[in-house]
């Protein structure tokens, strides 16, 4: 379980994420929607500590995320994939991550076979494709064996079996009781595969609902998605001619 | 509370899966040893020639040792990687993530990089003058018993490993590779050289880290400098602990 509480955080010249409060729950696949720049990922990072807020707090499990003795064992993140070191295998990317943590070494081999990457556990990550960058990060994501996950934008640069896999993965992640929250800006996506949907725009929320819900206001999920964040939205082209 | 012990076998693991570890590790060594060996045969066809005043300047341990100067910047970027590598990479995010304290993230890079350096400073000091003392030959050269070459010896071994923290120190400061080497190179070759000579400065520049360490590199005291060799330890080591109480501000008082 997640509590984002009256989150804050301002930057040098704007505000990120504006007193938002929502709470994840376990057992469902929660998405995480927003325009570019809406403050998603920030929340994001702030639940795993990567960004100290101007006010407020997240929680996980009831904790910050600092007080978790071996946190990857109760938190797993893919917030971006492409934050590898080139020089590094796959495989010592992995084994680093689980020796910190004290997670069995086999792990290492058991997730990069969940992920599809046995094959490529030896290679320098330098090589990788955004895809396979990708599978690596839900590998670390998955390493501890967590009970919650952070995923953001998790398709990215995926081939449409990847997607189909990533989309069972986390309805199966749900399934086991865990609490599972994404971020993704394809909205056909999500409507297959969150149960339930945060929306924010301009670090605040703007809907916090079950999906079925949401999309039956307007038959489609991209159409009530657009609606909701019509005013929210920093980055919208052509916004006076519509 | 949080692992300090699984954090160091982190750091470890880390560490010894980039090829630029070893890469700089073993430059370090080659050299350090090739250029006492060099130094080491010239003296020894110069020793004949030199002045009485040259013969009584004489000094087989410091100049044994001048390939550790070269040596000591592998180590140096040694150092500097450790940390740079991660914010080039943005791992420093997935670091972070796995040990989120960052008292006990930045501990066990301390504490892991500092052994790392201490291993190897200590193989290559040894290497080093015992390849330097047999080629200027039995003659002239020093034995690693003589009064104060134990102390250069056992000195050196800090000097490198201070170095390379001091350098692991203001690299997380400055996050580039590109501008710690920047200043800490030149530093090192040029300027507490340079500075050493103006006579107005000298006073000063003795204290800047290469040159308050390096003291202890000599067998035999200098004559004009106001510190000696373990108070220019304490001055290496001040600046150190300087560099790395500024990494861990930094570290905890910016997001990643």
């Amino acid at each position: 379980m997640i509590e984002i509480d009256r989150l804050t955080k301002r930057h040098r010249t704007r505000t990120a994420v504006d007193d938002l409060s929502f709470t994840v729950e376990p057992g469902r696949v929660t998405g995480f929607l927003g325009p570019n720049g809406a403050g998603k990922s920030t929340t994001m990072r702030a639940v795993i500590g990567l960004e100290r807020p101007t006010s407020g707090r997240a929680l996980v499990h009831g904790l910050p995320y600092a007080e978790l003795r071996h946190p990857l064992r109760q938190v797993g993140a893919l917030l971006d994939a492409r934050a590898l070191h080139g020089g590094r295998t796959a495989r010592a990317h992995l084994l680093g991550l689980a020796r910190g943590n004290r997670i069995p070494d086999r792990r290492v081999d058991e997730v990069l076979d969940t992920v599809g990457l046995t094959g490529a556990a030896d290679r320098r990550a330098k090589g990788f494709s955004l895809g396979m960058a990708q599978r690596l990060g839900l590998a670390t994501a998955l390493l501890g064996d967590p009970s919650v996950l952070l995923l953001d934008e998790p398709l990215n640069g995926l081939d449409p079996e990847g997607i189909r896999w990533i989309r069972g993965l986390m309805r199966g992640l749900a399934a086991e009781g865990r609490t599972v929250l994404v971020s993704s800006h394809l909205m056909d996506e999500m409507a297959l595969t969150a149960d339930h949907l945060v929306v924010i725009g301009r670090g605040r929320l703007l809907a916090d609902t079950p999906a079925e819900r949401f999309v039956a206001r307007t038959g489609s999920l991209e159409e009530a998605f657009l609606r909701l964040t019509a005013d929210a939205s920093d980055h919208r082209a052509g916004k006076e001619a519509r | 509370m949080a692992d300090l012990r699984a954090a160091v076998a982190f750091e470890w693991t880390k560490i010894r899966t980039v090829r630029s570890t070893l890469w700089c590790l073993i430059l370090c060594l080659l050299v350090s040893v090739l250029i006492a060996l060099l130094f080491g045969w010239v003296l020894r066809g110069a020793y004949d020639d030199m002045s009485a005043e040259g013969r009584a300047r004489f000094d087989p341990v410091a100049s044994g040792f001048n390939g550790l100067r070269l040596g000591m910047i592998c180590l140096v970027v040694f150092g500097v990687l450790t940390i740079t590598g991660e914010y080039g990479s943005g791992t420093i995010r997935s670091s972070l993530a796995a040990v989120p304290r960052r008292g006990v993230f930045y501990t066990a890079k301390v504490l892991t990089c500092t052994a790392i350096a201490l291993a190897v400073s200590t193989v290559v000091v040894l290497a080093t003058f015992f390849t330097a003392q047999t080629a200027i030959g039995a003659a002239h050269n020093a034995s690693i018993t003589d009064a104060g070459v134990p102390r250069a010896v056992v000195g050196s071994v800090l000097y490198m490993t201070l170095l390379c923290v001091f350098a692991l120190g203001l690299a997380t400061v400055l996050r580039s590779p590109a501008l710690t080497l920047g200043i800490l190179v030149p530093l090192f070759f040029m300027v507490s050289e340079i500075l050493n000579n103006i006579p107005g400065v000298r006073n000063a520049a003795q204290f800047l880290p290469d040159a308050a360490g390096g003291i202890i590199m000599r067998r035999e005291p200098q004559a004009h400098t106001i510190l000696t060799a373990w108070t220019g330890m304490a001055v290496l080591a001040a600046w150190t602990l300087a560099a790395l109480t500024a990494a861990h501000l930094t570290l905890k008082h910016r997001d990643p």
